[in-house]
């Protein structure tokens, strides 16, 4: 499992890129390789608004379905079409295709997230769950 | 949760175990869509352990299933297989069996895991005359090897001719590379293919006879996610979601299955009726036009009426578009109709199209 180290994470399994005002969102490797093979892929329009926290896209594999949370607060202002034809992408890799960009309207937000290493500790403790 | 015999090769072969109306078993070892095209291109190899097996006994065990199913077992040939729904007095499904017939005083059932226990309650409640029960589910493993290669592979281990066991038949004591086998050539794939039934204590090493066997072919080992995508595609029905107790055999396309003209069955008079007023709904093939994966229990619309429910639905591998079986009421069931599954906070159109969504390839 592969955890970017110039990325910022949450507690449920979103990758965050902030760029000035801009946050590009997308989905972990650990998401990813626990979901197994992504065959659908449900993602905002652009100009939708969200809070941090609240639920914005949707990807579903062969037997489940996964809410995918927005990190932070602000417009949709762009979406990434490419997933909507071809969402195996995420599974190729999880970090090259990101969701949706967010323009953030609180950018003090992104302080809140998790570092790298809090994210490896928080997969860590989630696996060595699964094994008991 | 019980474990089958088989268990150790799934922890082996590191199977994503899951918990299966109380058994674990793996739901898939490399995925479940290249698990799924293998059974589809070459073949898999299913542990199907979890399944009830009933030995129906004695001289009247002929007509106590003739009485008990709705399928007409008397012009069964011994060694052959039927497929029966099993059925309560209103016409729902208790559950859903194969019959397998040594002799008309000696008959294999295979009921659903999950309707193991309320089979057996069930059976033994209605039991009459010279006629006994034996559940011998914890002395055998089940293994299903399904796929267009299956026969080849197997054949390389057992010196029985496989061409002489027919689609639908079976053959007691084959002799595997020493292993007593109970083989029958049916699945739940759509495929060709064979199940296998064997003392528990020999399973694992049939397990591995059989991998080894499948190598050059690219024979995997297959899970339950597999499975259940497979039987979806070709339309076979899965108690509990197509069928259950209070689904009729004739509303889910079973009709084949209930033949009314044989004598006195448990469900024939409200299956009789069911028929001859006409049915008020009935299961439909949906193909999705707009984005989005229908899920078992999602709501079907027409406009602002709800006219029925998913009762499977999921993206489909072989076909690579997202499919759904669903109980609609009978004026919406006409293939062209155009209905609203509610995906979620979504209304996503689809449309009926004709059944299976994926032909069947049985060697008959």
């Amino acid at each position: 499992m592969i955890i970017a180290d110039d990325l910022k994470y949450t507690k449920t399994h979103e990758w965050v890129k902030v760029e000035g005002t801009k946050c590009y969102v997308g989905l972990t490797d650990y998401a990813q390789i626990h979901l197994g093979q992504i065959v659908f892929v449900d993602l905002p329009e652009v100009g939708d608004e969200f809070s941090a926290g609240d639920q914005f896209a949707e990807v579903e594999s062969v037997k489940a379905v996964s809410e995918v949370y927005s990190p932070v607060t602000g417009t949709i202002e762009e979406i990434n079409e490419e997933l909507l034809d071809n969402p195996a992408l995420l599974n190729e890799d999880a970090y090259a295709n990101w969701l949706v960009i967010i323009e953030m309207t609180e950018a003090a937000e992104t302080d809140r997230l998790m570092s790298p290493s809090e994210y490896r500790d928080l997969c860590d403790k989630l696996d060595e769950e699964a094994a008991h | 949760m019980k474990k089958t015999p088989l268990y150790e090769k799934h922890m082996e072969l590191k199977g994503k175990l899951i918990d299966f109306g109380g058994w674990e078993l793996p739901v898939e070892y490399s995925g479940i869509i290249p698990e799924h095209e293998a059974v589809r291109n070459v073949a898999g190899l299913f542990d199907v352990s979890h399944m009830g097996e009933i030995i129906v006994l004695g001289e009247d065990a002929e007509k106590f299933i003739q009485k008990m199913v709705t399928n007409d077992i008397s012009d069964m040939d011994s060694g052959q297989i039927y497929y029966s729904p099993m059925c309560y007095p209103d016409g729902g499904v208790v559950d859903d069996l194969l019959i397998y017939k040594y002799d008309n005083e000696k008959f294999l059932l295979v009921v659903n895991a999950s309707n193991t226990q309320k089979d057996i309650e069930w059976l033994q409640s209605h039991l009459f005359g010279k006629t006994e029960l034996k559940d011998v589910s914890d002395d055998y493993a089940l293994l299903a090897l399904q796929g267009p290669a299956a026969q080849k592979i197997l054949q390389k281990i057992t010196k029985k001719n496989l061409n002489e066991i027919k689609f639908f038949y079976f053959c007691d004591n084959v002799n595997i590379e020493g292993i007593p086998a109970f083989i029958s050539r049916n699945g739940y794939t759509g495929e060709d293919g064979f199940e296998i039934l064997v003392s528990s204590g020999d399973a694992p090493i049939l397990w591995d006879k059989i991998m080894t066997a499948g190598k050059d072919e690219g024979l995997v080992p297959a899970g339950l996610g597999a499975r259940d995508t497979l039987r979806f595609e070709v339309c076979l029905p899965l108690y509990g979601n197509e069928i259950d107790k209070d689904i009729t055999p004739l509303e889910a396309g079973l009709g084949f299955f209930v033949k009314l003209n044989k004598d006195d069955f448990i469900g024939k008079e409200a299956l009789a009726a069911q028929r001859s007023e006409g049915l008020k709904r009935k299961l439909c093939a949906l193909e999705m036009i707009e984005r989005g994966i229908p899920r078992t229990g999602y709501e079907v619309f027409s406009e602002d009426e709800k006219i029925g429910h998913i009762t499977t639905g999921s993206y489909s591998p072989t076909l690579n578009m997202n499919i759904g079986l669903a109980l609609l009421n009978i004026e919406f069931s006409e293939v062209g109709t155009i209905v609203e599954v509610a995906v979620r906070k979504k209304r996503v159109k689809a449309k009926v199209v004709k059944k299976p969504f994926y032909e069947k390839r049985y060697k008959k």
